[in-house]
């Protein structure tokens, strides 16, 4: 772990021909909204996630998650390397209510 | 970069994002330094996100209730940053008559404490909220209560005070404060040294750490809360929920999933390890609890869950003062798992303490010397 100063120049915002296109498809999150927030400070996966929800829908970025982390990588010009994967939490997949809450082998 | 500001926060947590944007706003100059390479990934992260004056304690009701007042409201417009703030009344549900007693206490208490809060009987909640089971018999309401995105209510703060200029650094582990002739004012951290006239320390659980390299030390335990979320549903009901057991507590968000959090009973026997221990058993827990108020979501499904550690005061009620005994030294810490609805107005009074301006609510419950020993 080592200082990442948030004030760092990393150049003005400007907008790409395909910022239009869905990263995201659970969340409909497009990538210009992913590189406005990275200039808007949020400097890797976890924060994006938190601001976009992108990687936060159905499939918990299963599709999405190395574009995302890709296309921040690209804007803050650092390798893939650098960045954290964003963490996966339980359950592995989405589960009804019912069936989570009976963990005690209990119908209830 | 200079290392020199006018305000170091120690933090970067939604009550010292919240700091740092009042003070950018007063014209200061912020260094904001994070031990995590996350921004507002203790606490602030890991609530319900309930803006609630209802079922406070009463030395907290005052700065929900100027937050609710002055600030939630215009929040997402003064930040540039929808938080998804909902204020449609939070529901305090009970089945039993203990259940009811518990609620008729914590109404008591609000109500002398100035808040319009009341309990309704099961056709009034029904008319409030279709949704809810049979078996439920009763409920306090409070129509002004509400609940808003904490994550995003979080990074919002942090995108304003950084627009501001304040200059944020994760991955900075302070490490110590050191007195330079007798005030706080330099700031170690593993990689390097920084030097302000006011310190902040805002650093939640994490905070006696650092306190106690200047001699101080807040009476708190690390708590472990949990919260799940399901996936999007049409929209139901935006009210906040909670009950009288504490079993759960949540609400449907703007995007339309249902966030929640439950207490087990296990939340103060927890080990302070580098992320918290997510359990197996907490959110099927919540989950049992959730159906036996709203069986209409008992399909939903749950998509993530998560865990997060609450500061526990002795008391259950933050520190938020100037302590004497070091001069230079501002506190907001122990926020005990509700600092979330409070953070605005607790971030306007750290800002102000800073400064050396009178605070807008009187803090004189929130001292640093409050604790004393039984004997």
């Amino acid at each position: 772990m080592s200082a990442n100063d948030r004030s760092r120049d990393i150049g003005a915002f400007s907008a790409a021909p395909d910022d239009d296109m869905i990263v995201c498809r659970c969340e409909e999150v497009t990538k210009g909204e992913i590189r406005r927030a990275i200039y808007d400070g949020m400097f890797n996966v976890r924060e994006v996630r938190r601001f976009l929800r992108c990687g936060m829908g159905l499939c918990q970025g299963q599709t999405c998650a190395k574009l995302v982390k890709a296309i921040i990588a690209r804007e803050l010009g650092i390798s893939q390397g650098e960045l954290e994967d964003a963490a996966g939490r339980a359950p592995a997949r989405p589960i009804e209510m019912r069936i989570f809450a009976s963990e005690r082998g209990r119908d209830e | 970069m200079s290392n020199v500001s006018d305000v170091i926060i120690i933090g970067a947590g939604i009550i010292g994002n919240a700091t740092a944007y009042f003070l950018t706003k007063k014209g200061l100059k912020v260094t904001v330094l994070e031990k995590s390479e996350y921004i507002g990934n203790g606490g602030s992260s890991r609530n319900g996100g309930g803006v609630r004056q209802s079922g406070r304690h009463p030395a907290e009701l005052p700065l929900v209730m100027y937050g609710v007042k002055n600030y939630w409201p215009t929040l997402s417009e003064e930040l540039g940053t929808d938080i998804e703030y909902y204020q449609e009344g939070n529901l305090r549900l009970g089945k039993t008559p203990e259940h009811i007693k518990t609620l008729e206490g914590l109404t008591n208490s609000a109500v002398s404490g100035g808040l319009d809060v009341r309990m309704i009987d099961y056709s009034e909640a029904k008319e409030i909220c279709p949704y809810l089971s049979e078996e439920v018999i009763g409920a306090s309401w409070c129509p002004t209560d509400g609940h808003a995105n904490p994550l995003l209510a979080t990074l919002a703060y942090y995108r304003a005070a950084r627009r501001n200029g304040a200059r944020f650094i994760s991955g900075a582990e302070v490490t110590e404060i050191r007195k330079i002739a007798g005030r706080a004012r330099r700031v170690i951290t593993t990689e390097d040294s920084f030097e302000a006239d006011t310190i902040i320390l805002t650093a939640g659980i994490e905070s006696n750490r650092i306190l106690e390299t200047v001699g101080l030390h807040v009476p708190m335990n690390p708590a472990l809360l949990e919260c799940l979320v399901t996936e999007d549903s049409p929209p139901l009901f935006y009210q906040m929920l909670g009950t009288a057991m504490a079993d759960f507590y949540g609400h449907q968000s703007k995007h339309g999933s249902f966030v929640f959090g439950g207490t087990t009973g296990f939340e103060p026997y927890t080990s302070l390890g580098k992320s918290p221990p997510a359990t197996s058993s907490s959110a099927p827990g919540t989950c049992r609890g959730i159906m036996k108020y709203f069986p209409v979501l008992k399909d939903l499904k749950i998509v993530r869950s998560w865990a997060g550690w609450m500061d526990d005061c002795m008391d259950h009620i933050p520190v938020i003062d100037a302590p004497e005994e070091v001069p230079g030294l501002v506190i907001g810490c122990g926020f005990s798992g509700h600092g979330f609805g409070i953070s605005p107005t607790a971030a306007a009074i750290l800002s102000q303490l800073a400064v050396g301006e009178n605070t807008v609510l009187d803090i004189s419950k929130f001292k640093y010397d409050r604790f004393k020993v039984r004997t």
